[in-house]
């Protein structure tokens, strides 16, 4: 049947099971977002600012699995999506973004909002494609759901020209085909088998390629199977319960100290879907010295970059692992094991002499409802609560981990909230929520249980803290004293604007905000001199933890 | 890098605008040095082939390979072996007088090199072979002026039986 290319547009994403879109209408996309409108089926979710509407099929991806779908016009529509698809692409989250351009005839003659968007976002994508004719415009958002859901997960945009959503060509419907992952031969797994036999203090270091293969309950049997303790990245939190005695918490730059000792005393690490980056084994050439390495991941490009390991398995984690299980013989108890949970137990301890911010987040992983999703911006607050809050379950946490986007969280806790139906926590910093407050409007707008723990110390903690740290003090441009009202804020857009000032408020104001299942931000006074802590320096190596400082 | 090796890489990839950007791209982006790359048309009109000669260590040919290969692009991707057959083609304009004519000619004839254009100040010389007898040629014509220069890089292709369309992905990933 003949349709126009925006309708068929429109049906592949329908193909493709697509029920939810987020997007910014303009010029180069008003024939998509007609047909959207005559089509009615796919509910659209209208942002503030394109790069909003980016984060938000972002987090709709990371909290549901599913891909999230994004669409903007051409020019500073699609300029506006760069950094969300970075952060979606540096965490290997499929997401499909769809932005129109100007019509063949205008193409390359920097036609009014032209910009050659497939040339900016090439290093950003997994692949991107310019699509000329309306011929091949269906099998291009086919394949780009495909790449965005193959091996190592990750961003696709099409462009399409505008001349394509009006031209008239043939549809017919197809069914997605979605290759199964290549099985993991027994052989590849011979050597991994033993060299964890072998060890008498293995490791398990999961990230966020278990979240993504969805082998949570491998990851439970395996750390059973052999007695072995486990500590997440912080894109691999979720993928091991944290109340499981197993369980050592985060490991990296702001880890937890037992993570820490335990990549010390352990000789050998099996890494689950992990990449080795520099803010998890912070010096690569003592990370893993006089360790036996086994490395299970999907991208072979990761295999021996930044650490070298002596037994490596290509392929996807989930299957792996069922591979691998039952070639391993059960250990039934360890004493690295036992020495490790005990020293968990005892930092979990010590720990409890909480500052406010840490209060606040502690408390709210009590109250908050059954199911709650928690997003994060980037800085303290975001470390904190990896460190603090307990995530049970995968795709309880939804950060930006590879990025560092300060701005994520406000629209991927759009996204979430459309994704799940469930409530969203957002813990956010002063410095990150202004970067794209402008999103709760959409969060009002569409009455999204949102509530916004907003860790205000008047200044760029992160920043700040490395100056206190790095340099002397000098607190150049982190201490910025705004006179927001985030209270009044937050009520002029239509959403409930509470306060924490002091301890006592903690549990009155978080019990009234998780009860209001609409926007809610509570604006927690914290000092600025609250740190992040423990702490490896940047390079550093895992004996030299800071777990406390002298304020000078 | 203390001693960095030649490595030489043949891959087929989409006959499409933009591949060369994209690979290019990924070069730049991950620091990798490149001392020549070629592309060229294929028998099948959907690939063309790149030839690509890397400078640097075992690491960065292992980590270049797999890079490349993650490009949707990139179909097929292999390491050349030495004893691959290797060929560059060169253009080079050389100064020349009367005096020195014969000797520029005795030189081209050792090294099989064509005389493609003369005129009374200068002579176009043209010589296909490995890389090292071009680098050879060049250095014995230096001491008459070289005018002018054009190598095309290096195109690559293995020996015997095997060809780089050989495994079955060559058509899955079409």
């Amino acid at each position: 049947m003949k349709k126009s290319g925006a309708e068929i547009l429109i049906e592949c994403l329908k193909e493709q099971g697509v029920t939810t879109v987020f997007g910014y209408p303009g010029g180069a996309v008003l024939d998509i977002y007609d047909a959207l409108y005559r089509d009615g089926s796919i509910d659209h979710i209208v942002t503030a600012h394109e790069q909003g509407a980016a984060h938000a099929a972002d987090g709709y991806a990371r909290a549901s699995g599913r891909t999230g779908v994004v669409i903007a016009t051409s020019g500073p529509g699609a300029t506006n999506l760069v950094t969300g698809i970075a952060t979606a692409f540096m965490d290997s989250v499929p997401v499909v973004a769809i932005t129109g351009n100007v019509g063949a005839k205008f193409l390359g003659r920097d036609s009014f909002q032209e910009i050659d968007i497939t040339g900016i976002t090439m290093p950003i994508t997994k692949h991107n494609f310019i699509v000329k004719t309306a011929e091949e415009l269906a099998p291009t958002v086919r394949a780009a759901f495909q790449i965005a859901n193959t091996g190592r997960k990750g961003p696709v945009l099409v462009d399409i020209l505008k001349n394509v959503q009006v031209a008239e060509c043939d549809y017919t419907p197809q069914t997605p085909i979605l290759p199964a992952h290549k099985p993991v031969p027994r052989e590849a797994l011979t050597g991994a088998a033993e060299a964890l036999d072998h060890a008498k203090r293995p490791l398990i270091m999961v990230g966020g390629g278990a979240i993504a293969s969805g082998a949570e309950e491998e990851l439970l049997r395996l750390a059973q199977t052999l007695c072995a303790p486990v500590a997440c990245t912080l894109m691999g939190l979720g993928a091991f319960p944290a109340s499981h005695p197993l369980f050592m918490g985060m490991m990296g730059m702001h880890g937890s100290e037992t993570a820490a000792k335990a990549v010390l005393r352990s000789d050998c690490i099996l890494a689950v879907g992990t990449r080795f980056s520099d803010r998890v084994a912070l010096d690569r050439d003592s990370f893993a010295a006089k360790k036996t390495v086994v490395q299970i991941d999907i991208d072979d490009a990761e295999i021996d970059k930044n650490v070298f390991v002596q037994h490596s398995v290509l392929g996807d984690v989930k299957e792996a692992l069922t591979t691998l299980l039952p070639m391993l013989s059960p250990v039934e108890a360890r004493p690295f094991a036992a020495a490790m949970t005990r020293m968990r137990a005892q930092e979990n301890h010590r720990r409890k002499r909480y500052e406010l911010g840490h209060k606040v987040i502690a408390e709210a992983a009590r109250l908050a409802p059954e199911g709650t999703v928690v997003a994060t911006d980037v800085g303290q607050h975001q470390m904190w609560t990896a460190q603090i809050y307990p995530f049970e379950r995968p795709r309880m946490l939804l950060t930006s981990g590879g990025l560092g986007t300060m701005g994520f969280g406000m629209g991927a806790a759009i996204g979430a909230a459309c994704a799940t139906g469930k409530h969203i926590l957002l813990v956010t910093g002063d410095g990150s929520f202004n970067m794209n407050l402008n999103e709760l409007s959409t969060a009002v707008s569409r009455g999204l249980p949102i509530t916004i723990l907003l860790m205000n110390n008047r200044a760029l903690g992160m920043v700040r803290q490395w100056q206190k740290l790095f340099y002397d003090n000098r607190f150049s441009q982190t201490v910025v004293e705004k006179k927001t009202d985030y209270v009044k804020f937050a009520e002029s857009f239509g959403a409930t604007g509470l306060c924490i000032r002091k301890e006592k408020d903690i549990v009155p104001v978080l019990k009234k905000a998780f009860s209001i299942p609409a926007p809610v931000l509570v604006d927690c006074r914290i000092s600025e001199d609250e740190n992040v802590l423990p702490m490896i320096k940047p390079g550093a190596t895992y004996d030299t933890i800071i777990t406390k400082w002298e304020e000078k | 890098m203390e001693n960095p090796t030649k490595y030489t890489i043949s891959a087929l990839v989409a006959n499409k605008s933009g591949v060369l950007t994209r690979v290019a791209a990924l070069f730049a982006r991950r620091g990798y040095n490149i001392e020549s790359l070629s592309v060229c048309a294929t028998e099948n009109d959907e690939f063309s082939r790149m030839t690509i000669v890397l400078k640097g260590d075992e690491y960065i040919l292992a980590q270049m390979m797999k890079q490349m290969d993650k490009l949707i692009d990139v179909k097929k991707i292999k390491y050349v072996e030495d004893e691959a057959v290797l060929r560059e083609l060169m253009l080079v304009k050389v100064r020349t007088n009367a005096e020195t004519r014969t000797q520029i000619f005795e030189i081209s004839q050792i090294f099989r090199a064509n005389v493609v254009d003369a005129s009374p100040e200068a002579t176009i010389l043209e010589l296909t072979g490995k890389p090292s007898k071009l680098d050879g040629f060049v250095t014995m014509l230096l001491p008459y002026g070289v005018m002018e220069l054009a190598r095309t890089g290096v195109t690559a292709i293995s020996r015997g039986n095997a060809c780089i369309g050989d495994e079955t992905d060559y058509k899955e990933k079409v």
